[in-house]
């Protein structure tokens, strides 16, 4: 009998060309997602050494960093940003590659687009040069970020070399509570092992928790396997993930597909595979989240107090440079801290899921008048879906505007900065620094929580209004 | 793109004891949207580099004229967070050449081999003798040697070694990179190609 595999080994080994000795394997890409900030001093290296991209179909690019949120017909106004746009343009075309710009009807965020049009399939590998490609793991795909270099490289030979990393499963066994959603599962995760705590693995999440979750969930956690470390992380297919692909315009088709499902099928840890790290955590004891400091391990339980600098993995000092950045000190209390932004958006929670969320909330009250909120759907086909099933007539109704797809404030590229020294209950996955605007204040939640924000204007536990 | 080969660097080092200095950081993401990697250095940790009208702010470490060098050393989990490269090269174009750090998160590691910066892990142990060392003398020497993979104190000789594959050691030391390496097995790539299913 054969060794057991984990679904991680199954999928990497499918995709080794050759192990370089005493160094990395060089990997074959299935899928390639490039986006205009990452990639033009990639294609400017490929000039510069007269290659050429090897295989132009198993490359997509979609415009989503820099994008404004407004006003997508009018030319874009900041030149810089418009300049990077036209050279991905510029670049998709020279070299054959499926583009999807402003304006375009499938155009958004990467890591949403992929997956809705079934570029995404189980036992991929896919790369693209942003971190949270792990999103893509929710299909049961070794997926994650790359660099500028490695951008190039898969352009020039669809390959890149790397390491193997070691092997982490996290595993939430039971059910969760009222209100609790996938965000609070994976912000609760990575505030018990800490920003650091899953470097050098990646991640499978197994148990019920997750196998009882929809695709829309799953690439939320996944999405921010890289905020505790892991390169990425990976959910195995299931009948949830046939379900979601099936018929999606790029995925296979008709007998294509159907010669595919046993293969995905087959995509599972095998009984007594071994991890270099294994988890558990139990559903009940994880309550919607909220994060106080300035990396997304720095989160608790909305009700709960900031902890002492003695009780956080972070050096004392590092911790209270963080909660001095933010305005807080130890042991307040998270409830009733006021709240002037607020974000529904991104890869992480850009999706049809976090609107319904979002809106199940909002229905029926107002804005509080000292928040302003940013809607920003992940893609065109989210913000068609939200009109659709009537979700913008309450958003409307409560005093809500809807933006169009993009990243927006999630890292503030374009003109979506969130002001120094305000708070901001944000959906999307980095607290850092001045990673929505220079000085700006992020505190990382699910769409509940965003959602009872910008009705109280403060930080409030949702599952008073469910 | 060339980079510089890296064999023996000895060098006095900037000590940023910070843990979990993240990419956004290194290069906020409002200067991203360059098309050509050059002037990178110049906003190299801008935010914590400058005030809001531009002035340098004068109690962080790159404004002190005690500090510098081609080593940086930081604290533990050295450039989590965003994959962008533009951390990698904003550190190379201000001249640096090698971080240390008890802790480096993957995505950076693996850019700055790729463009040459020896990222070099040491034990939380020898981190604090380090900056220790520095604060005791901000002319005190760093040698980062590859061929050996060995850092050195050299005020007080004292010493610890460092990991890197070997391919990776041989890239660096003679100014390789990887897709020179993949564009020399090319037929293999796309008789591998010609297998997948999808």
């Amino acid at each position: 009998m054969s060794t057991p595999k984990t679904l991680f080994d199954k999928v990497w080994d499918a995709h080794v060309i050759r192990h370089v000795e005493d160094g990395p394997d060089v990997l074959f890409i299935d899928r390639h997602f490039i986006h205009e900030v990452t990639s033009p001093v990639a294609f400017l290296g490929l000039e510069g050494r007269g290659a050429g991209v090897l295989f132009s179909g198993r490359t997509f690019a979609t415009a989503d960093h820099n994008t404004p949120t407004l006003n997508q017909h009018l030319p874009v106004a900041d030149p810089l940003s418009a300049n990077q746009l036209a050279a991905l343009e510029r670049n998709a075309k020279k070299y054959n590659i499926s583009h999807w710009g402003l304006g375009h009807q499938k155009n958004g965020i990467v890591h949403v687009v992929g997956p809705e049009n079934g570029i995404t399939l189980p036992g991929m590998t896919i790369v693209c040069g942003d971190s949270h490609t792990s999103t893509h793991g929710a299909f049961g795909a070794i997926a994650f970020g790359i660099g500028t270099s490695e951008v190039e490289m898969v352009l020039a030979t669809q390959c890149i070399m790397q390491p193997k990393p070691k092997k982490m499963r996290i595993s939430v066994n039971g059910t969760v509570g009222k209100g609790v959603l996938p965000k609070d599962v994976i912000l609760y995760i990575i505030s018990q092992i800490s920003a650091s705590g899953a470097t050098g693995y990646f991640v499978e999440y197994a148990g019920d928790v997750f196998r009882n979750m929809t695709m829309e969930g799953r690439m939320t956690v996944c999405n921010m396997s890289i905020e505790m470390g892991a390169r990425g992380g990976m959910v195995a297919p299931d009948q949830t993930t046939l379900n979601y692909l099936k018929g999606r315009e790029l995925a296979p088709q008709g007998e294509a597909w159907d010669k595919l499902v046993p293969y995905f099928e087959s995509l599972k840890t095998d009984e007594g595979a071994e991890f270099d790290v294994d988890l558990t955590f139990d559903a009940a004891d994880i309550e919607p989240q909220i994060t106080y400091g300035t990396n997304p391990g720095l989160g608790t339980g909305v009700t709960r107090q900031i902890p002492l600098a003695e009780a956080v993995k972070d050096g004392a000092a590092s911790y209270k440079k963080s909660l001095q950045y933010m305005g807080f000190a130890e042991n307040d209390s998270m409830l009733g801290k006021p709240v002037d932004f607020v974000f529904l958006g991104s890869c992480t929670n850009g999706r049809i899921e976090d609107f319904r969320a979002f809106a199940s909330i909002v229905k029926g009250r107002k804005k509080a008048d000292n928040v302003t909120a940013w809607l920003v759907p992940g893609s065109h086909i989210v913000e068609a879906q939200i009109k659709e099933e009537g979700i913008l007539d309450i958003l409307s109704e409560a005093g809500f505007q809807l933006r169009q797809p993009g990243c927006s404030a999630c890292l503030a590229m374009n003109e979506d900065k969130i002001p120094a020294g305000k708070y901001a209950v944000s959906t999307s996955n980095r607290n850092f620094e001045g990673r929505q605007g220079p000085g700006a204040r992020t505190l990382l939640a699910s769409p509940l929580v965003a959602a009872a924000a910008a009705v109280t204007g403060k930080v409030t536990d949702p599952r008073e209004f469910i | 793109m060339a980079y510089d080969k890296f064999t023996v660097l000895r060098s006095t080092a900037v000590p940023m004891p910070i843990e979990n200095v993240d990419t956004d950081q290194i290069i906020p993401a409002r200067f991203l949207k360059a098309t050509e990697r050059k002037g990178f250095g110049d906003n190299l940790f801008r935010d914590w580099r400058y005030n809001n009208d531009d002035t340098p702010k004068a109690d962080f470490v790159l404004n002190n004229p005690t500090y510098k060098g081609k080593i940086l050393v930081g604290g533990k989990n050295f450039g989590s967070g965003s994959s962008r490269e533009h951390a990698a090269w904003a550190i190379y174009d201000y001249g640096f050449r090698c971080v240390v750090s008890s802790f480096f998160a993957d995505i950076f590691r693996g850019n700055a081999l790729n463009i040459g910066i020896l990222p070099v892990q040491v034990s939380p142990e020898f981190l604090e003798k380090i900056f220790a060392a520095i604060e005791a003398d901000p002319n005190t020497e760093l040698e980062v040697n590859l061929p050996k993979q060995a850092i050195t104190i050299l005020a007080t000789g004292e010493s610890e070694s460092f990991g890197i594959n070997g391919y990776k050691k041989h890239n660096l030391t003679n100014g390789f990179d990887d897709i020179d390496y993949l564009l020399s097995m090319k037929g293999e790539i796309e008789q591998f190609a010609a297998t997948r299913p999808f």
